[in-house]
């Protein structure tokens, strides 16, 4: 079997991002940057996988500007075989995003697509499925458990209201949740090793794709913010001040 | 022309939340039209008739959509969707996972978890968990849109006489199973409706600790929280997750114990209307966005919290 892997770059979890002034977006420059937290879950697993036997390949894509490529290689240095960076200099909604891949889905044949659930930076959980809708294939959003048979894979999602147990038929498309594993971290030697791993490049012109974007980003601006609040001194005090103060008890 | 709307709910009872996507359908045109698609699930369309904001009901029973698999709800949207300018959905686990399914087959780029109607193409969503909020203005034609539940009121559940219709079922690609659902089933109250909500993170060191947090919880009729941190440490089951990958909330009263305020978590809570912080570590990022914050060792403040409560005779239930 053969795992596509989706890997996208963003601004790394733990940075507080910065609103530009003039409302066009966020500040990027000179700001770390680092995998999309879910898609290193899709990463471990689909190395996992390969680890188990049941894998024969795992192919990791990036789409985006050159530096996507750094996102590909750490995929690469965890096991990853091979990658494929997708260039394209500018922003692409998830609709393009998925053109994109069910292009190279056609042209790589993987029995699944692993993704991350959502990115952290647009925050709009999408890709995964409508990359399923365009293939045909079934989906699995969510996931935090998987159990790959010959011709289906049984899956255990986090939904609203706990946990519910489906079983998509191969081949799928899998979105992964953050506790579905423990991505592990890659060492220097295998660092060293996954750049000279293959790395195709394909122009995103070249796909033949309508990829104008449908949504217009009118405005950026920061939330509201919360008016400072106060220490009290003690739970006496507290309960006080939530009872008298703030009346919610 | 007129919005259609994804009931969501469990073919005998409506989901409240889809409550809350009403009344934001209804900011975007009066015209509103929902989709009750399931297996046995009259009595739900006469829920939904009642609500006075629905001037329609559209009704597909059939066993296919029991489990709302996404991969048979899609095809049946899709095809519905043909008469309609917006197509809306809560965006919780349910509305996310089929949507994009029903915007990719229409060639529409969807707009996801939007907080705000400003008019019927433009609304304003949240970015980067919550640190920056996007105008954003759809040029589709027509509009997928799912909805932040907790940014709307829920719609007044009677006065409507809403006409029911029955429409047929589609074509399912039988390539998914559903096997079965594990709901944690708790007395609380739900936590993206509670009034009061009280949150542990990692400072409560265990999952028997935990208890500190539902006795207060309890004395409070205040749903269960938690950090990712808590949730990762096997303290508590995923779904009282509170944050940017786990459910956004919006109470009355947050309390957060324990917990250090990482950016993902403050995504989920820091719109609640009054804010507490417990937490020994007085540098902690939680107390930047709490209206009172309390300095102190949770083992000690959590029995005093509860005991001072015992004092009161107000509390809601």
């Amino acid at each position: 079997m053969k795992i596509l892997v989706a890997v996208k770059r963003v601004i790394d979890y733990n940075v507080q991002i910065r609103v530009k002034e003039d409302g066009s977006g966020v500040h990027t420059d000179n700001v770390k940057m680092s995998t999309n937290p879910p898609d290193d879950n899709a990463v471990e697993e689909s190395v996992k996988l390969k680890e188990s036997g049941k894998v024969k390949e795992v192919v990791a894509i990036s789409i985006g500007e050159d530096k996507a490529q750094e996102t590909i290689r750490k995929a690469l240095a965890v096991g990853a075989d091979k990658g494929i960076h997708v260039k394209t200099d500018s922003y692409v909604e998830p609709l393009g995003i998925a053109k994109i891949l069910k292009k190279i889905v056609e042209k790589e044949k993987p029995d699944m697509v692993f993704l991350g659930k959502q990115a952290i930076d647009d925050d709009c959980n999408q890709t995964g499925q409508m990359l399923a809708a365009m293939l045909n294939w079934p989906q699995a959003t969510f996931t935090s458990k998987v159990n790959l048979k010959d011709k289906s894979v049984e899956i255990i999602r986090e939904i609203d209201e706990g946990l519910e147990t489906i079983e998509v038929n191969l081949p799928a498309v899998v979105s992964c949740d953050l506790r579905l594993n423990e991505p592990r971290f890659a060492s220097l030697p295998n660092i060293m090793k996954a750049k000279k791993k293959p790395m195709e490049q394909i122009n995103a012109k070249d796909l033949g794709l309508d990829l104008t974007n449908r949504i217009q980003q009118i405005k950026v601006e920061e939330p509201p913010k919360r008016k400072a609040g106060i220490k009290v001194a003690n739970v006496a005090e507290l309960v006080s001040k939530l009872k008298n103060e703030a009346k919610v008890l | 022309m007129s919005v259609l709307l994804i009931a969501e709910h469990d073919n005998s009872k409506l989901k409240p939340f889809t409550l809350n996507a009403i009344t934001a359908a209804s900011k975007i045109d009066g015209d509103v039209h929902v989709l009750v698609a399931g297996a046995n699930c009259e009595n739900v369309t006469k829920e939904v008739a009642s609500v006075s904001l629905v001037k329609k009901v559209l009704w597909c029973d059939s066993p296919n959509y029991q489990n709302y698999l996404p991969e048979n709800l899609a095809p049946l949207v899709t095809k519905t969707a043909e008469k309609y300018d917006h197509i809306v959905a809560s965006a919780n686990t349910f509305g996310k996972n089929f949507m994009p399914r029903v915007a990719a087959a229409l060639d529409i780029s969807q707009v996801s978890d939007i907080i705000k109607v400003s008019s019927p193409d433009t609304f304003i969503r949240p970015i980067y968990a919550g640190n920056a909020f996007a105008t954003v203005k759809s040029n589709d034609k027509k509009k997928c849109v799912t909805i932040r539940p907790t940014s709307f009121d829920p719609a007044e559940k009677n006065g409507g006489s809403a006409q029911v219709e029955k429409i047929e079922a589609v074509d399912v690609p039988n390539t998914s199973k559903f096997i079965k659902r594990e709901e944690t089933k708790s007395e609380r109250p739900e936590l993206g409706t509670a009034r009061i909500v009280v949150s542990g993170g990692r400072g409560l060191e265990s999952g028997e600790n935990f208890k500190l947090i539902t006795d207060i919880a309890d004395k409070l009729n205040a749903a269960v929280g938690a950090s990712r941190a808590a949730v990762d440490a096997g303290y508590i089951s995923n779904d009282h997750q509170v944050g940017q990958t786990g459910k956004v909330v919006v109470p009355d009263l947050y309390i957060a114990v324990g917990i250090s305020g990482a950016i993902q978590h403050l995504a989920g809570m820091k719109e609640s209307k009054i804010i507490v912080a417990i937490n020994k570590d007085g540098e902690a990022p939680i107390f930047s966005v709490a209206d009172y914050g309390l300095e102190a060792d949770l083992f000690k403040a959590l029995p005093e919290f509860l005991a001072e409560l015992n004092k009161l005779n107000t509390i809601q239930k």
